[in-house]
């Protein structure tokens, strides 16, 4: 019997798309069911939105007042409670369900398995080592399997289903010894979000300040695209870290890449493999961006972006 | 208080990994090898805690082969104290590792023990998590920013948001990300220092620990690889090849 747990991210608001990309992940493994757990200071709302996602048999809602902010130390011990009535838990690859789900596999004595991109079977996976540059094919122990789901190679599940809602209390003493402070965000406006865009306008050191990263704030606002950087570009101070692509800052999977400046080390090419087109500008002809992208244009990326605009108006 | 760091003997991030033909694994033969640069980082900022008199003793620790030695010797000239060397030939995965590092926390009682946040090569992201699950300790991943007062350290997270800051009761595992600081470079005379620094080594066995159950490696591929595409000269033909795919 395969029963499949997926705990849901989110903001307090809504439903991470990343949720929506473990259900499609989870619709592979052939189970008789598929449940969502969401846990939260008040819920409702998020659990109506989850139940909507096609393929989820039921909603767990897990309402507690120490469930405001997602900490691991405090929700991993909740899901080791819930964990025995399931064949497998899933998160996403997110930075919370890559916090998270190591934290639930040691409780429940299994390894995990990181970055799922492709199943073949409910205990074999495909996953990526050396920043993508490998894939291996794995398969898990007996016993619960634990993984992360890599966001970029499932879409999000469509939103055209009605899961029944439970309420579940877990009445376990909750560790005190991790509080939340605060969360600062760079406040995107009302551009779209990174990992969901269909569009990204992305800036790497070649851009050279952050005052000239707005030329990519610019052509992003006017292609309704999401802003993306290299590491490079977020060590110098050009961007916030959270618009980082790459091995360890978002993997991706828009329709359209375009890189400005960004030379295109491997670490930033794990991000962004599975992307439908690449476009590279940039002023070396020799960048190794230009070896994977689908259309390359050597030239000043200053020069380039008003010539785009001027073709965009 | 005594911090711990664990560091992993890695293939170096500079060199491009070849996948055998045959779908064993990657080549490793005479390839240059190094510290995890995650955990760089995480001895690096060990070191400036104990700089900054917030700790008395620094220890570095690996688990693996006899040549993890040298990845060890780099941790002590960078400045660790001492060493502790887990010597196993078998391929180590996070949970055991986990439980390694975890025997090690009753022996030395360290109040935080400092981690890279993924290393390069299984790119897992797994044992900080699984350690500070099965010591009963707080975590604080992807740290940016550490600031140790009293019996509490305030980690800022690199996170998907942007920046979450939370509070953790010591003691407590930290895993580091990329922007927490930037690694010293190793002086000569230091490496000369760190030849003559203890490094103490234990077998799983000696520690009391069992392998966990591991994930097999079934086959290791290549993978796809996109097709290089075209330079176009100008900006137009950009454009006429965009709207042609509907994209622009």
């Amino acid at each position: 019997m395969t029963k499949v747990l997926i705990i849901a991210e989110h903001d307090g608001k809504h439903i991470n798309g990343s949720t929506a990309r473990a259900v499609t992940c989870a619709q592979g493994l052939s189970a008789e069911s598929v449940e969502i757990a969401v846990f939260a200071a008040e819920g409702t709302a998020l659990a109506e939105q989850a139940a909507t996602l096609s393929g989820v048999t039921k909603v767990l809602l897990i309402e507690n007042p120490a469930n405001e902010h997602a900490l691991a130390a405090v929700l991993a011990p909740q899901i080791e409670v819930l964990a025995s009535e399931y064949s497998h838990v899933l998160a996403p690859s997110t930075t919370f369900g890559k916090d998270l789900t190591p934290r639930i596999a040691a409780h429940l004595g299994v390894p995990q398995i990181s970055d799922i991109m492709r199943v073949e079977s409910p205990r074999i996976f495909d996953r990526p080592i050396y920043a993508g540059n490998a894939i291996v094919t794995v398969e898990a122990p007996a016993g619960i399997v634990v993984a992360t789901v890599r966001t970029a190679s499932f879409s999000e599940a469509e939103t055209t289903g009605s899961a029944t809602i439970e309420k579940r209390e877990v009445n376990i003493e909750l560790p005190s010894h991790t509080r939340f402070v605060k969360l600062e965000t760079s406040g995107g406006g009302d551009r779209p979000d990174l990992q969901a865009a269909t569009k990204v306008v992305s800036g790497g050191r070649g851009v050279g300040s952050k005052d000239n990263f707005n030329v990519i704030y610019s052509l992003a606002d006017k292609l309704g695209a999401a802003v993306g950087a290299s590491r490079a570009a977020v060590d110098a101070g050009f961007i916030p870290n959270d618009h980082q692509v790459g091995q360890t800052g978002k993997i991706i999977a828009p329709e359209l890449y375009m890189a400005f400046g960004i030379s295109g080390a491997i670490q930033h090419l794990a991000g962004i493999k599975d992307a439908g087109t690449i476009v590279a500008i940039n002023k070396d002809p020799d960048a190794p961006i230009f070896e994977v992208a689908d259309f390359g244009l050597v030239g000043d990326l200053f020069e380039i972006i008003p010539e785009l605009e001027k073709a965009l108006a | 208080m005594k911090i711990l760091v664990a560091v992993k003997r890695v293939v170096d991030f500079n060199v491009r990994i070849q996948v055998k033909a045959d779908g064993s694994g990657v080549a490793s033969d005479g390839v240059k090898m190094s510290m995890n640069p995650f955990d760089e980082i995480a001895v690096e900022e060990a070191l400036r805690l104990k700089e900054a008199g917030k700790a008395e003793e620094v220890i570095a620790i690996t688990i693996g082969p006899k040549a993890s030695q040298e990845q060890l010797r780099t941790a002590l000239a960078m400045g660790a104290d001492r060493a502790i060397h887990v010597e196993t030939d078998e391929d180590i995965q996070p949970l055991t590792a986990a439980r390694i590092l975890n025997a090690i926390i009753d022996k030395e009682e360290p109040k935080i023990v400092m981690l890279g946040k993924q290393a390069i090569d299984d790119d897992n992201n797994q044992t900080a998590q699984m350690l500070a699950a099965l010591a009963n300790w707080p975590q604080a991943t992807f740290a940016s920013q550490l600031e140790v007062d009293g019996d509490v350290a305030n980690v800022t997270r690199e996170v998907d948001a942007g920046l979450e800051t939370i509070a953790v009761d010591l003691p407590a595992v930290i895993s580091a990300d990329l922007r927490l600081n930037e690694p010293r470079y190793v002086k000569l005379p230091d490496i000369m220092k760190a030849k003559r620094k203890p490094i103490d080594t234990f077998t799983l066995a000696d520690l009391g620990v069992e392998a966990a159950a591991s994930v097999k490696v079934l086959k290791t591929s290549a993978p796809a690889t996109r097709q290089a595409g075209i330079k176009v000269e100008t900006v137009d033909e950009l454009v006429v090849a965009l709207k042609e795919r509907g994209l622009f």
